[in-house]
């Protein structure tokens, strides 16, 4: 489903992403761990171009994302991000957030709109919200809107960056509980996190990066249970201890 | 002469009532076009500028922190005077009606680029994630937002430079103030004066008021 090769970033004199290669099947599940800087958030954002690489290639459903005919806009409808700070659109109501780019960008009628963003927040237990402003709402009840905005509009890989660190420690489980029911519908997922819990029940294969490389990769049982690599034991003895 | 006879003439005042009123319509037309044109091409401008093309914001910013640094009276005698000079001749109207656009363009310009920068980067990240293109996100998520943060300021920008519609009896422009100044000076009596600014209240506190509306209609929870 993705294929990321080779992946470079520079801000300035700064090289951030050193060449990674990320594969993700269909259906699978991708839980990244590392220290923060090391990378996580560029490469997510590099995922669907919100950053630009410096070099490498990117495919996604078998689009290349980095070829200039790409319509950006078009494939990042088919690639869903949720961001920690949930940035939901304040001066609209949850149904807003959600039906804003079926109807602009999916060319739904408002009617057909409506329809299919009671059910996103339906999935996402939150249809009786469907009239709140987000500052009616809880930081959990915002993430899950976030979800159901990216959910709406049918695509084919999600991308969470950390999407419950924001959160008051009691309403990270709703948080992660619609997360692995997506999972369970089959969604491909990239997931950017410290829940080792989350990672160790719902994973496929865990990655962790440090300093923009990706230093060991393998089941959650491999990564977290016997880590080969120095740094990755250290991290997640920091990890295990704060948990 | 008693002090209800100097300021509140009943003969003089009935006298000129009708030029006062004149000066009143012309008054609402002048601030009419101002704010329209004004706050048009201000809101343009910093649209313009979003788009972050280099030379082209520095022409901008050049052009709004000169009006913003002219005294609009200084503007309108230059357009009024020396345009003609140059094969121009604006009359008094168009005189003051360009020269308060100018300066609430600036103004407005500068308060709409505020609310701009404003909204914070991840409503752009969002709502360029679900696909939207930069004109959709600016104007279903960004512009909503800053029109609804600059609403107080702009308001009172607003007000304070259509006031300024007074400076076009400089020019010999027969708005109200012009109108009253005439009709003392034909009189001998400054009771025209007191129309003149019953004028001015019976204009503006409606638009003070409207301002306070928008201000509460547009504010929402955050
Ligand atoms: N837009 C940017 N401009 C400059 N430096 C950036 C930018 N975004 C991220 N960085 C830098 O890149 C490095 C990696 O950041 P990030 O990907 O956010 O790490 P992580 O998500 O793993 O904490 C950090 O040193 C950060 O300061
Ligand atoms: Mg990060």
């Amino acid at each position: 489903m993705i294929q990321a090769r080779a992946i470079h970033k520079h801000f300035g004199a700064l090289h951030v992403l050193r060449g990674v290669d990320l594969a993700v099947a269909e259906r699978e599940l991708v839980f990244v761990i590392g220290p923060s800087g090391s990378g996580k958030s560029t490469l997510l954002r590099c995922l669907n171009r919100l950053e630009e690489p410096s070099s490498g290639s990117i495919v996604i459903d078998g689009i290349d994302l980095l070829d200039k005919r790409t319509d950006i806009n078009r494939v990042r409808q088919r690639i869903g991000m949720v961001f920690q700070s949930f940035n939901l659109y304040p001066h609209m109501t949850a149904l807003g957030n959600v039906t804003l780019a079926v109807r602009k960008v999916g060319g739904k009628s408002r009617a057909e709109a409506d329809a299919i963003g009671l059910a996103a927040l339906e999935r996402v237990g939150l249809a009786d919200r469907a009239d709140h402003h987000p500052a009616q709402l809880s930081g959990g009840q915002q993430q899950r809107v976030a979800i159901a905005r990216a959910v709406a509009l049918e695509p084919r890989v999600m991308l969470f960056d950390e999407p419950t660190s924001a959160l008051d420690p009691e309403l990270v489980g709703g948080v992660l509980k619609v997360m692995r029911e997506l999972r369970e519908s089959g969604m491909t997922m990239v997931v950017v996190s410290h829940e080792m819990g989350f990672a160790r029940s719902a994973a496929d294969r865990v990655i962790f990066m440090a300093d923009g490389a990706i230093v060991e990769q393998g089941t959650p049982e491999a990564v977290f249970g016997a880590p080969v690599e120095a740094r990755t034991r250290a991290f997640i003895g920091q990890i295990q201890r704060h948990a | 002469m008693s002090f209800l006879d100097t300021f509140f003439n009943a003969a003089v005042m009935a006298r000129y009532a009708p030029d006062i009123l004149r000066g009143l319509l012309v008054t609402i037309r002048l601030a009419a076009l101002v704010v329209v044109t004004g706050l048009g091409t201000g809101l343009a401008l910093a649209l313009l500028r979003s788009l972050g093309i280099r030379p082209l914001n520095w022409a901008i910013v050049f052009v709004v922190d000169a009006f913003r640094a002219l005294p609009p009276l200084i503007i309108i005698v230059l357009i009024y005077f020396g345009l003609p000079g140059a094969g121009w001749a604006p009359s008094p109207f168009v005189s003051t009606w360009v020269s308060l656009a100018l300066v609430l363009m600036a103004f407005a310009e500068e308060i709409f680029w505020a609310g701009l920068t404003a909204i914070p980067a991840g409503q752009w990240e969002a709502a360029r994630s679900t696909g939207l293109g930069f004109g959709q996100t600016l104007a279903h998520v960004v512009l909503p937002q800053a029109l609804r943060l600059t609403i107080p300021p702009l308001t009172n920008r607003t007000i304070a430079i259509t006031k300024g519609t007074a400076l076009g009896s400089v020019v010999a422009l027969s708005e109200i103030l012009g109108a009253a100044s005439s009709a003392v000076s034909n009189s001998y009596n400054p009771s025209p004066l007191t129309l003149g600014t019953a004028a001015y209240l019976v204009l503006f506190i409606p638009v003070v008021a409207f301002g306070r509306w928008v201000e509460t209609r547009f504010a929402w929870k955050r």
